[in-house]
């Protein structure tokens, strides 16, 4: 059942693979909440379904039944192209490997997003330089991708994640490619956005240390949710 | 303009392998334009054509030559403004490869119907008429063999044997028109007709073919068949076509070269195609994760269509424009070596329409292939893609 406060709504959620004609079940019957703020860690073992529940929620992937809601929205109904301006407008997206355009910078990368909305040129600006600012990069905006650590690039993609303001931040094993002290100060960035900023976060991790910064842990397995 | 940007930004991923698709571009392109203008170079003779121009010839062939006492009878035909004729002379100047056209013209008229050969009627025809043996010459002939007022042309009867001296009297030129085959040498027909009749008494009297330019255009099917139906029961029947139509029985003789030409023309085209899309099949495939993290960030097809569509097409327009700039100076000196062969060699504007158009058309085919590819792809499968 939804709270007031509820800004993820899953229920009764299902997805299932095809290869050939065998049906392979990855997640069923899922159901659960998650309130405005939350900093939520989803864990489990490779292949039960954390990585498809996040992407469920994030729009980019279509669950076999079942509904989502997020901030009201029914995420499950939306067409290609409405839920691609969704997306946009209410998602923010942390990958484990980056996924940061290599032959653009820091500001570039981050102003990516931005390219989508009415915002001049000088407010874009702004939002970049405030948003590096805020994940410690204001001194690298016009750096190359390649001329970052690992862990400075994943902040360029929190950066990013974050420069439109969504609703919600999700983010796949955001420490899975990087140092034990980087994987530090990204979930301590993390926690930051959601304590300081009050970012709702769903985060997939194998990384324990990670986890014990969300607020709650919930454990996937077989497709089940405990 | 904020795609734009995205697509300058993704020319500086592989810049050896864009300036091969570039030069390779570039090349196909000039090879097109090239072939093209040789092509129109051979029709060059159509396509300068007068629409008011109308040749008569001997009914069976060019080669046989009509009697001069038809000139009277063609120009009572009613529509017929002003006529003229001539032979075909050729013979050998300085040695055989030395071709350029050499024709008895009749210099009373020759030049009021061929108006857009400009020459100086009070120096240069008047000293024609005065002088038996004076020829008037095309201001390339005069360029390229230095020749002069007053010079001799010492010229080998080949269809008309004997040496034949002629004295160069004047030039003509057309005036800018690059039209205008200015390579041509005319002299007399008188002279011509006097040294036959002194020599070869049976073929005096006699012109190649008469021209004419006629009042109202709308009539020279009327006009044809007037004349083609007066001499309908002499010896020697005409055929009276448009100078356009009689030109184009010229280049009809080299048909299969020309098709030939033509096809290869249009597989290098196809090689361009090939060019332009192993560059973007290979770009969007390395690019499949980064279309995908686009999508995640609420990129649409639309905005997939005009950074893949619209990247190729850049790629097409830069080599293009590169060949079509390289294209220029390459005819120039073509034009120079060939002068002889083809008179007229100049790029046509119809060559450029067609190879701009062949090049927007193969930036817009050569990225269908990777665009269906990123926008029938699952976000989830593109951020998995290993590229």
């Amino acid at each position: 059942m939804s709270n007031n406060n509820t800004i993820v709504s899953v229920q009764q959620i299902s997805k299932s693979y095809w290869r050939d004609s065998l049906e392979i079940p990855v997640l069923q019957n899922i159901s659960f909440d998650i309130p405005e703020g939350e900093f939520l860690s989803l864990m489990g073992p490779s292949g039960s379904g954390k990585t498809t529940l996040l992407n469920l929620i994030a729009g980019i992937d279509r669950p076999t039944s079942g509904k989502i809601s997020v901030a009201g929205t029914d995420v499950t109904s939306l067409g290609e192209s409405a839920l691609a301006k969704w997306r946009a407008n209410s998602v923010g997206f942390v990958f484990q490997f980056y996924n940061l355009m290599p032959v653009l910078t820091a500001f570039e990368n981050v102003e990516l997003p931005l390219l989508l909305t009415n915002l001049k040129k000088k407010e874009r600006k702004e939002h970049v330089e405030q948003v590096l600012n805020v994940v410690g990069l204001g001194d690298r905006m016009d750096h190359s991708p390649k001329q970052l650590s690992g862990g400075q690039q994943q902040r360029v993609a929190i950066a990013r994640a974050i420069v439109t303001d969504p609703t919600l931040l999700v983010a796949d094993e955001p420490t899975g490619d990087l140092d034990k002290h980087s994987a530090e100060e990204i979930m301590i960035l993390l926690e930051r956005l959601n304590r300081e900023l009050k970012k709702t976060i769903v985060m997939v991790t194998h990384d324990p240390r990670a986890a014990e910064k969300a607020h709650t842990t919930r454990h996937l397995d077989k497709g089940e949710l405990s | 303009m904020k795609i734009f940007k995205l697509i300058l930004k993704n020319f500086k991923r592989h810049k050896l392998r864009l300036s091969l698709t570039i030069v390779g571009i570039a090349i196909a392109v000039m090879a097109f334009s090239l072939l093209r203008t040789v092509i129109t170079a051979w029709n060059a003779g159509v396509d300068i054509a007068a629409p008011n121009r109308v040749v008569t010839s001997h009914a069976v062939s060019f080669i046989m030559p009509l009697p001069i006492s038809y000139r009277d009878k063609i120009a009572k035909i009613p529509g017929i403004e002003s006529i003229t004729y001539a032979n075909w002379f050729q013979g050998i100047y300085k040695d055989k490869n030395q071709f350029f056209p050499r024709m008895a013209i009749d210099a009373e008229t020759f030049f009021d119907v061929y108006y857009e050969y400009k020459v100086d009627t009070s120096i240069y025809l008047d000293a024609m008429k005065k002088q038996r043996n004076g020829c008037i010459i095309g201001k390339k002939i005069a360029k390229e063999y230095n020749l002069t007022i007053g010079d001799k042309m010492i010229v080998d009867g080949d269809i008309y044997p004997g040496r034949w001296e002629f004295e160069v009297v004047g030039y003509y030129s057309g005036k800018g028109n690059p039209k205008v085959d200015e390579t041509w040498m005319v002299f007399n027909w008188s002279y011509l007709d006097e040294q036959l009749r002194q020599s070869q008494s049976g073929r005096g009297g006699f012109v190649g073919w008469y021209v004419f330019k006629v009042k109202d255009p709308n009539k020279i099917a009327e006009i044809s068949d007037a004349i083609d139906k007066e001499f309908f029961n002499s010896y020697a029947k005409t055929k009276t076509q448009t100078e356009q139509a009689f030109n184009q029985s010229f280049v009809s003789m080299s048909g299969a070269i020309l098709s030939a030409i033509e096809f290869v023309s249009f597989v290098i085209i196809g090689i361009l195609f090939l060019v332009l899309a192993n560059t973007m099949i290979m770009s969007a495939r390395e690019r499949i994760r980064e279309y995908a993290v686009l999508k995640t960030l609420g990129f649409t097809t639309s905005h997939l269509v005009l950074l893949i569509t619209g990247e190729a097409i850049i790629i097409s327009l830069v080599g293009g424009s590169v060949g079509i700039a390289v294209t220029f100076p390459i005819v120039d000196v073509l034009a120079e070596a060939f002068a002889r062969i083809f008179p007229i060699f100049i790029v046509a504007n119809s060559t450029l329409v067609i190879a701009v158009s062949f090049i927007i058309v193969a930036g817009i085919i050569s990225s269908l292939v990777p665009l269906y590819r990123s926008i029938k792809m699952s976000i989830v499968d593109g951020l998995r893609f290993i590229g």
